[in-house]
Order: structure tokens, then sequence, then C-alpha cells
């Protein structure tokens, strides 16, 4: 994963609650078994006036000029600013791919889904919870402001406005060190392989009824 | 001192080491894997050279891209006419292969939703820690495991270590006392109580479900309840051990046997939170109110009861409430004011990880039994869970029912839970559907979604509008 810096960016304004996975990306393109090239249907049903399907030709897609993504001032955004409950429906991990291929980096919003905040740490994408009323103040002034543009910085955890003064954000000390230096999860829990392999042979001991590998039966197979 | 919860117990039993900043190495004892969000995970493998730490802990099944027409499957993979989707069955064949993964092929007979097959398998046990690269994971906390949705960089992360790299959550108790009026099931409980709580009432929590109704409660409902604690918010849901639970495993292929049997039941039988304690949240429901229930909008919290009707945005006092119905009746073609009953109908779905049950589909063939699935009706599919419980219905006679009175009987997957296979909901249309999520576009593009009971589903087939089970019985 690449190593996260300060970004600074134009913010797109997304005026709803609940966006769900779906609303992110609909299931079709989840078909791909491909980990890239989502962000030409990130918002799918919303940005084009028909309906999408993998491997089609988007440039040739009606677009909405309704759906504000495709609003010339915001050509070019990598802030996107929600509402409440964020990402919330599936686990998919097709919806940060997306917003990551498209060009976000950060995502502000009043409350994330679980799932959905846990898998954009895992893709370069930042999550910041501020508070509902700094989230309406940043829609204001978005809305009001051609142009708006946020510096987000990890490592101050501090977010410029255009005006010069500052928004605080919190983050979990672990995460923003992954993020920081764009470690690998795996590599960092093989790293505490022995304390796996110690736990394991307890685990087994104490609760055997969990570790039956009665070869699943090839031989019980009943054809349809 | 005061007691542990349910949550705190299977946490603390996996608990491989503990971070300072919070974070903790759990241990996963099932990690079940489907078609369409591990391909990337192990390409991730492959890429890094690195093999599943413990094969026989993983279980695979495809079912989100699964034709379900009779003639199509009994093509096995060249029945999927859409190319991508073939590719991605087949990439699961063959990383199954590859890793040496128990997989439950297409053509198997005991194939289904995972969600369906794990606990009818017993691949997924009481006590157990169980992930699988789907949010509806939450569905095996009916059997007293905990059981969570994650993302393929975690699916990734399990096979290659066995572990899940989380932050503990807080738990949450949803206490659901007295009884169901007849004709109220499971799903109108939890739907009602996300009506209650909203969408992301339970994120950041583990809900422990108690009380009397959820106590008599099947497994089958158990499970309809479960499933949907990730629609609340909650990435778990937990339903304590009792001897329900464990009849209901007791002979399951990969349940443990003879002493082994005794000693795991005797440890599950300890599977509940002590009387003492401490949950950071409380919410109580009384079972006895609660009527069937209707969504009208295009979030499981968009939800009212049979006999109300679609709330009006002009009342609302929070804007940002207000603006949620207005575009939610924009798309549903919908107006504030109408009545639940009068909202027309134009297609059935019983089916999904929620409703695709034996116990489900019973229900809903009681209801249209010598009944004839009404004009407007244009489509109307039931969709059994595995094949096993279509087996199992086909014995009981239960697809003849169906068939007679004009539902398409199917074999089984996900089908238009989702849409990713070949039934889908056509644009505009108004769906009765025993599925778990009214997203837009969720069945299908431009889809009108309504999440009700099997029942109440077969109900509305029947007279194409809604109406009152309760009144049928
Ligand atoms: S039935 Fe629906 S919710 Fe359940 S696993 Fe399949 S697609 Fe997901």
């Amino acid at each position: 994963m690449r190593k996260y810096i300060t970004i600074e960016g134009l913010v797109l304004p997304l005026d709803r609650n609940n966006v769900d996975t779906d609303f992110i990306i609909p299931k079709q393109f989840l078909k791909s078994i491909k980990r890239s090239g989502f962000g030409v249907n990130l918002f799918d049903e919303h940005r084009y006036l028909d309906r999408g399907e993998p491997d089609a030709d988007n440039s040739r897609r009606p677009v909405n000029p309704d759906f504000i993504l495709n609003q010339a001032r915001y050509r070019g955004v990598s802030v996107l600013l929600g509402r409440d409950n964020f990402g919330c429906g599936s686990s998919r991990e097709h919806a940060p791919w997306a917003l990551e291929d498209y060009g976000f980096r950060v995502i502000l919003a009043s409350s994330f889904a679980d799932i959905f905040f846990n898998n954009c740490f895992k893709n370069g994408l930042l999550p910041v919870v501020l508070e509902r009323e700094t989230i309406a103040g940043l829609f204001r002034e978005v809305l009001a402001t051609p142009g708006y543009a946020l510096t987000v910085d990890l490592v101050s955890q501090l977010i410029t406005k255009p005006d010069g003064t500052t928004l605080s954000f919190e983050v979990d000390p672990f995460r923003k060190h992954c993020l920081l230096e764009g470690l690998d999860d795996i590599d960092l829990t093989l790293e505490d392989t022995e304390a796996i392999r110690e736990f394991e042979q307890r685990w087994r001991q104490s609760s055997p009824w969990y570790f039956d590998s009665r070869p699943t039966a090839k031989a019980d197979k009943t054809s349809l | 001192m005061t007691g542990h919860t349910l949550y705190d117990k299977i946490w603390d039993a996996h608990l491989v080491k503990q971070r300072e900043d919070g974070t903790a190495l759990i241990y996963i004892d099932r990690h079940l894997i489907h078609e369409v969000t591990s391909p990337q995970a192990f390409e991730g493998l492959r890429v890094a050279g690195r093999k599943p730490w413990r094969a026989d802990a993983n279980y695979a099944t495809p079912d989100h891209n699964v034709p379900t027409t009779t003639a199509e499957r009994s093509q096995g993979l060249e029945g999927i006419k859409d190319p991508v989707s073939k590719i991605q069955v087949a990439a699961l064949d063959d990383n199954c292969r590859e890793f040496g993964i128990f997989e439950l092929t297409m053509d198997d007979q005991r194939q289904g939703i995972l969600h369906v097959v794990g606990p009818e398998q017993g691949a997924t046990l009481p006590g157990m820690t169980i992930v699988c690269g789907d949010s509806h994971t939450s569905t095996h906390g009916a059997l007293g495991a905990l059981a969570q949705g994650i993302g393929t960089s975690e699916v990734e992360h399990v096979l290659a270590t066995q572990c899940l790299m989380q932050r503990k959550a807080m738990n949450m108790l949803v206490r659901v006392d007295g009884s169901l009026q007849a004709g109220v099931t499971a799903k109108d409980v939890v739907l009602a109580i996300i009506g209650k709580i909203g969408t992301a009432g339970g994120t950041g929590y583990t809900i422990e479900f108690v009380g009397d109704v959820i106590r008599s409660l099947s497994m089958e409902g158990r499970m309809t309840v479960c499933n949907m604690a990730i629609e609340a918010g909650a990435r778990a849901g937990l339903i304590a051990v009792d001897e329900t639970t464990l009849e209901y495993i007791k002979g399951r292929p990969l349940a443990p046997t003879g002493a082994l049997w005794l000693q795991a039941a005797a440890a599950w039988r300890q599977l509940r939170s002590d009387e003492d304690a401490h949950f950071d949240l409380v919410v109580e429901l009384s079972g006895d109110t609660i009527e069937p229930q209707v969504t009208w909008g295009t979030s499981p919290e968009m939800v009212a009861p049979i006999s109300g009707q679609i709330p009006d945005p002009a009342v609302e006092a929070d804007a940002g409430k207000r603006s949620n119905i207005e575009q939610a009746l924009e798309y549903m073609g919908l107006k504030a004011g109408t009545r639940i009953e009068d909202i027309k109908l134009d297609c059935v779905f019983i089916g999904s990880c929620t409703n695709a049950r034996i116990e489900d589909l019973r229900e809903a063939a009681r209801i249209v039994e010598g009944k004839r699935v009404a004009e407007n009706v244009e489509l109307a599919l039931v969709v059994p869970g595995s094949g096993l419980v279509k087996k199992q219905a086909e014995e009981e006679g239960l697809d003849q029912i169906f068939i007679a009175a004009g539902l398409q009987w199917r074999e089984p997957g996900c089908s238009m839970c989702l849409a990713m296979n070949a039934d889908q909901l056509g644009e505009g249309k108004h769906c009765a559907s025993t599925s778990n999520r009214n997203f837009e576009g969720r069945q299908g593009f431009g889809g009108r979604t309504h999440l009700v009971s099997p029942a109440m589903a077969a109900a509305a087939a029947i007279a194409g509008h809604f109406v009152d089970v309760r009144k049928l019985l």
C-alpha cells in the first residue's frame, strides 16, 4: 500500500444520509476478479442515466447532468464530504476501491458504518469523523464557494480550510501509523507467528471440537 | 467485579494478543468463502507466495452468481450465461483446488447460500469465531458464535494468518419480552428493532438479543434476527446457547459426536452472559405490540406496521431526515399518507439468507395453499436457501403448493436478493421481498423493494397488494 501523505484537494459535497455500498458501487461490478478499475463506475446508478454493465465503454454512456459528481466545478475532487452513516450496507471492499480509484483520498462524515470504515484504512483512504455541526458548516461553505479545497494533514491531524482556520480530528494511532508507513497488515500479524501458534495449540487442546478436519466429504456429495 | 457478556467471553477466549493501542489479534475458527469477495484475496496470497494458515478452517461455496433455473443449473458452470459471473464462479473452484480448501461446488446438492449452509452442515458451531467476506455473516450469531462480516483485505489476512486484527466493540442488549401474536414472525421483530434504533443504532456494538420472544424462536427465526443485526449497524448479533441450539446442531455433518459431543455441549451451555454483566446500551421492546412490518423506503429503518401509512416528510423536524424521506419516496414512487395496505405489487421474492430456510417456506406455503397469485403480480419467485432445504421442502410437498398457486420454484442461491445473477427486479417495479436490504437498485436497476416476512410476502402475492396476514389466519 502506498504511504499516506498530506492531501490537498477539492471537496465534493454528497448531501445524503446512509450512503450505502450499492450506491457507491452497484453489484454488477462486483463480478470482477480484479482489484482496480472500479473508479469509472463509482456512484454508477446516479452518475449515468442508463444501466451500467461491467466491461461497457463508459465514455459512451449518457451522464446525468444533475448528479453532483458530473458538475464541472467538482472535476478533480479528492475529498468527499458526507453525512450520517456513510458506507452502510455490504462488506464489499469494492466500495473503497472505487472511491480510491476515482481519486478520493479522504472522506469526511458525521458517522460511518463499521465495516466500510475499516475497509477504508486498508486501501489508503482516510475516513474522518467530524461533529454534525462541523459537517453542516462545511456543506454550507463548499456549496457557497466554487473551488473550495481543504488540506488534510494526517501527521498533525489537522484540516486546514481556505480561510486558514483549522479543524482537528481523531484517528486511531495504530491505523495512523499503518497509513503513514504504508504497512501491510499481514506482515505485521505474521510478526506474531509464535503467539498465534501457541494460542492455536492451547485452543486445540481445550476445544478440540473446533478442529475437526474430517475430510469434508467429497464422498457425501450427492449430485443434483 | 461485574460479570461478562457472552460477547466478552467469546472475545476473551480467542484473544491471541492485545496491543497497547487497543487493537487485538483474534483467532478465527471458521472462515466462510464465496465467489464475490475472495478472488482478490487469493490473488494476494499468490502474489506474496503465501499459503493458507489452516486450510481446514475454511469452507467455501458459490452463491451470489449462481443461476436458479433448473435448466441452467443442470449444465453446471456452462449454465451461467453471464461470462463475467462464470469467470468468478470458476475462479472460486480453481482457488479452492489450488489452496486445498473444501468447497461445495455448484453441482453439489448441499450447495446454497453460505449463511444457510454453514449452520446446516455444522460448519458453524457455538462459541466459534466466524468470519466471511459478507456482511450477513452476523447470521451465525444465532448459534452463539461471534460471527462478523469482513472486507476482502481481511479475507486475505484471515487466510494467511488465521487471525483478525480488530478493536473490541461495545456491548448492546436488545430485550424483546412478552409473546408474539399469531402471524408475527422473527422478521417482524427484527424490522421493528431496526425501526426503533435506526440503521446506525448498533454501529460500534455487538448486539445480544434476549427475552422471552427470542427464547421462543426456532433456530431459523433466531438466524433471521441475527442476520439483520448488520442492518441495525452492528457487525455481530448474538443469541445465547440453550437446548434449542443444541438440538439443532446435534447430528449435523460437522458437529462433534460421541464423547466429544458431550464435552462440547457442556462447554456450549456456558455460552451466555452473566447475570451481572454490564451492557453499554440496553434497548427494550414488547413483543405483544409488534405488528407485521413492511418497509416503504430505501433503508431498512424506513419501516411501518401493516396498519400504518407512509410518513409525511413535511412533519419531520430534522432537515436531514426530511430530505431522506423525500428522496426515498421519490425513488419508490410513493406518496406520503398512502396506507401500507394500498401499496400495489408487481413482484414477490421469497428467498435470501434472511428467510429461505425450511420454516420460512412452510409459513409461506401455508398462506398460498389452494389460492392463486394475483393478476398484477408478474413474477413470484421462491428460492430455497440451500439444496437440502429444497429437498426437504419437496419431500413435504411445498414445491407443489407454490407451483399450483402460480409461484416459480427455483434452485438455491442468493438470486433476486441482490440480483447478481439473472433474477432481476424490473425498473419501477414494486417487490415484496423476504430479503434484508431495500437499498436503491439492490434487487435490480430502478427496482423498488419492500422488506417483509415470508408470510406477509405470500399474502401479498395472493392479494396483489400488502395485507395483514393476521387476518388470514
Ligand atoms: S442472500 Fe442476499 S444478503 Fe444473503 S448473502 Fe446472498 S446476497 Fe447477501
